[in-house]
């Protein structure tokens, strides 16, 4: 591979005085698998100058996490580096030797992972892994050090919280923790992988800005990876599209996202559902439809068990009351822990109610018999947040489909193979895919197998909880559609719970905006987005990535 | 961390009487007259056998039986066996020597197990990973009295490495290989289990985000990878050790070994029911115990744990 001729693309464009931080340059990366050789990553140049931030966006299996990843040397095994040079600071380290990996890592280029949940190591307090990187850096790391490094990460109480482990640390507080370690040596480079995905919109936030901050006032290079193009365009100052391994588009945020060049980059664009508003479902006539569900001072207790088995109540569900109306989407929104989901799942059946009424067609469903609760759970079905863990691995994809007509014993063998091919039809799925395993999927085709096996009993009413939260934006612009589609075509009811306002706007007719338990705004989708009555859903709005840039756009 | 203890130490309680009793009622309540193996062809004396059933309680209703003897085994008095010693003397001598062996047996699969497993989880997929799984699955299938005579032999009487026989007072040298026999099974386990729970930490995030921060490979290795993936290992030593402390009758009655198991086998012979039902409460107490270990260890390992 040459590397004299350098083509003058947006990456090096006026970078030719100075030299750039990391230099990714032509690089492939191939994974060594049972099937051959995988090129994940072909011909890719991305430029990160000192003090800049680059975001590389696209959807999951667009190599951009992998090229951010070699940078660091922390390919999986299989993994390499297989042409082309990456420079850093001016030092080509494609293939380094591993003192000088280790030397690199923490002190020149920090990590800020995607996951909070699974990047600390559980068995080890929080100062302890703090700590250590400070230790392993030769950074001194007294109690105040590790403290500081907490406390720069924006936790508060630091002194007290460094002697906790991950399970007593909430999300946000462990992507602190992770912030504190990428940071803890003053890194030149911090390659932030996702680093708010898992988050809720307003922790998110926070948390962004917090790491803006701290790498403005460090001069702090950032390469962020993300599959949120409204995120990457409102943090970064360039941005580079990814789409099958290779780079299509690259070039100021603003720039891309005003005018962007290639097809998927627009593709893209159009799909972000914060920039682009529009009705998904059916149309909603304003006439006040009959209410299929009504939901009455519904509360719901669980009891947690303190030190020495005392325990005490809580309520996740405090005096809820609102109404469904029939045909028509309600969104239930609001953070973690808000108790939007307790919600649903009292409305399957899947918790007991502690007290107040659901009525579901005018009849109270907490006094039906067991034989009630078999028909209701026709009329009544979910679709959950991860289609990854609500399919079940061994049951291939038409035995999923049919198995709810079975245990309802509807129709014959032959009736039930008609209703499962027709299912598959209705979520666009083409019917060989019925011998298929959920591992043989990709995550929106097992969405659309999650939302045929909710429709194969023609319910009334579907409940689904983060249904499209765990899906690349195109992908989940896709399945938001189908649902729209579906509830034109069948008259279904959706009850819709949601951590992100934007698939609100796109979906629901009616909104509930819940806090801590309570419900603290409901109204129609115009009404709340507009003119939001409490400060909380005024906090929730701001939150929306990419908002600003829509208004300014 | 105290609640979670006096739970645990709680959960012993049934467990520790319900095992008594299924012996007891098995050994006392469903053979016929136990005084008659005692007695032998012959036949005792009418009045030798009155005698005999007053001093095993065989006189008394089968829950007065069981209450008296568990009244024994709080006063430590658990009577004589059919040769006239105390048991608890009889237990006194031999225990020790299966506590020797068992924990000779217990270091080395710990020791070797891990060792070989951490290797081939790092090295997952390679030859030398298959090369000790073939080689586990071996050891896995070969019965425990063969590996032990063919040990014995080998490097007992032909190569006179060591003594083929367990003397009096089982000095720890002799101990050596009839450890490594009893041991030898286990250890193929371990090697398995850590080996799988290694090549599954190995590619954790959390170790990648360890990586990352820059900390050398012995340090990600020890304080990573290797603490993480002993959670699992430790729960199966732990109740493997109590599994050999009670249960090492092949390999005690092969080397001649005067402990628990060779005494059990005995007595079983005998129909010796007094010493059958005090040394099955020994091994249950030792189970109970050696699983009550594993759960504190696994607390200490895993602070999710301490919790709960």
């Amino acid at each position: 591979m040459s590397t004299s001729t350098r083509v003058e693309t947006p990456e090096t464009a006026g970078a030719t005085e100075r030299t750039p931080l990391l230099e990714l340059r032509n690089v492939g990366i191939t994974f060594k698998t049972t099937t051959g050789d995988v090129e994940a990553v072909k011909d890719t140049t991305i430029t990160v100058m000192p003090g800049e931030t680059v975001a590389i966006v696209g959807e999951s299996g667009s190599g951009k996490s992998t090229s951010a990843l070699a940078a660091m040397g922390l390919l999986p095994s299989n993994g390499r580096v297989s042409e082309g040079q990456i420079f850093f600071d001016g030092e080509d380290i494609t293939h380094p030797s591993r003192k000088r990996l280790e030397a690199l890592r923490g002190r020149e280029i920090g990590m800020v992972p995607q996951d909070p949940m699974s990047n600390l190591n559980p068995v080890w307090k929080i100062g302890f892994q703090v700590r250590e990187t400070l230790k392993a850096n030769g950074l001194p790391s007294t109690d105040a050090d590790v403290a500081q490094a907490l406390k720069d990460a924006g936790l508060s109480d630091a002194e007290q919280r460094m002697n906790q482990y991950p399970h007593e640390f909430s999300g946000g507080m462990r992507q602190r923790a992770l912030i504190a370690i990428g940071l803890a040596c003053d890194p030149k480079l911090l390659i932030a992988d996702e680093p708010t995905s898992a988050l809720d919109v307003t922790v998110q936030k926070q948390i962004l800005n917090h790491l803006d901050r701290l790498t403005d006032e460090k001069g702090t290079s950032v390469l962020l990876i993300t599959h949120d193009l409204g995120l990457a365009a409102e943090r970064a100052d360039r941005v580079v599209v990814m789409q099958k391994g290779r780079v299509v588009e690259s070039g100021p945020a603003q720039a891309l996202l005003q005018n962007p060049q290639h097809p998927y980059t627009q593709e893209l664009v159009r799909a972000v559902p914060s920039l682009t508003p529009e009705d998904i479902g059916a149309e909603d006539e304003g006439a006040a439809a009959d209410e299929i569900v009504s939901i009455k001072d519904l509360v719901k207790e669980y009891k947690i068990r303190g030190s020495w088995g005392r325990s005490t109540q809580f309520r996740a569900v405090d005096q809820v009351s609102f109404g469904i109306r029939k045909g028509h989407t309600t969104a239930i929104v609001g953070e973690s822990g808000s108790g939007k989901s307790t919600v649903a799942k009292m409305l399957l059946g899947l918790e007991d109610i502690t007290s107040g009424t659901i009525e579901v067609n005018g009849r109270d469903i907490s006094t039906q018999s067991g034989k009630e609760w078999f028909d209701f759970r026709r009329r009544v079905q979910p679709i959950f947040q991860n289609p990854y863990g609500s399919l079940d691995p061994m049951r291939s994809v038409f035995r999923t489909i049919e198995e709810p007509l079975r245990v309802h014993k509807v129709g014959d063998v032959a009736s039930r193979r008609q209703k499962v091919h027709d299912l598959l039809d209705r979520v666009a799925l083409p019917r060989q895919l019925g011998d298929r395993y959920p591992s043989e999927l990709s995550g929106g085709q097992r969405q659309r197998v999650a939302i045929a096996r909710a429709l194969a009993l023609d319910p009334e009413i579907v409940v689904c909880d983060e249904a499209v939260s765990a899906l690349d934006v195109l992908v989940q612009d896709q399945v938001l559609k189908l649902l729209g589609q579906l509830q034109e075509d069948l008259g279904l009811t959706y009850l819709f719970i949601t951590h992100d306002l934007a698939v609100v706007r796109e979906i629901a007719h009616d909104v509930c905006v819940m806090e801590s338990g309570r419900l603290v705004e409901v109204g129609s989708v115009e009404d709340v987005f507009e003119n939001p009555q409490q400060d909380y859903t005024k906090h929730l709005l701001d939150a929306i990535p990419g908002k600003d840039l829509l208004e300014t756009a | 961390m105290a609640w979670y203890l006096i739970r645990r130490i709680l959960q012993m309680i049934p467990v520790f009487f319900g095992a008594i009793f299924i012996v007891y009622f098995l050994m006392f309540a469903t053979s016929g007259d136990p005084t008659a193996a005692l007695c032998g062809d012959r036949g005792c004396t009418d009045a030798t056998k009155a005698a005999l059933e007053a001093q095993y309680n065989l006189d008394q209703p089968f829950i007065v039986q069981f209450l008296l003897y568990l009244k024994g085994v709080f006063t430590l008095d658990l009577g004589k066996n059919f040769s006239g010693r105390p048991i608890l003397s009889v237990i006194a001598d031999t225990f020790p020597n299966t506590v020797k062996l068992a924990i000779i047996a217990v270091i080395f699969e710990a020791i070797f197990g891990v060792l070989l497993g951490l290797i081939a989880g790092l090295r997952k997929g390679t030859w030398y990973d298959s090369g000790l799984l073939f080689f586990s699955l071996i050891l896995i299938s070969i019965p425990v009295f063969v590996l032990g005579f063919v040990s014995q032999f080998v490097f007992g009487i032909k190569l006179g490495w060591t003594s083929p026989t367990v003397g009096s007072g089982a000095p720890l040298t002799d101990l050596l290989l009839p450890g490594m026999v009893l041991g030898g099974i286990s250890l193929a386990y371990v090697l398995r289990l850590t080996r799988n729970s290694v090549a599954e930490t190995r590619d954790a995030d959390h170790v990648r985000t360890a990586t990352a921060k820059g900390l050398s490979r012995r340090r990600v290795i020890n304080v990573h990878v290797l603490r993480n993936s002993m959670i699992p290992v430790v729960t199966f030593l732990g109740a493997d050790l109590g599994a050999l402390m009670g249960g090492a009758i092949v390999t005690e009655r092969i080397f001649n070994i005067n402990g628990i198991g060779n005494q059990l086998y005995r007595a079983i012979n005998l129909g010796d029911g007094a010493m059958v039902v005090s040394l099955v409460t020994l091994i249950v107490i030792v189970f109970v115990l050696a699983n009550l270990l594993v759960d504190l260890l696994y607390a200490v390992l895993d602070p999710r744990i301490r919790y709960a």
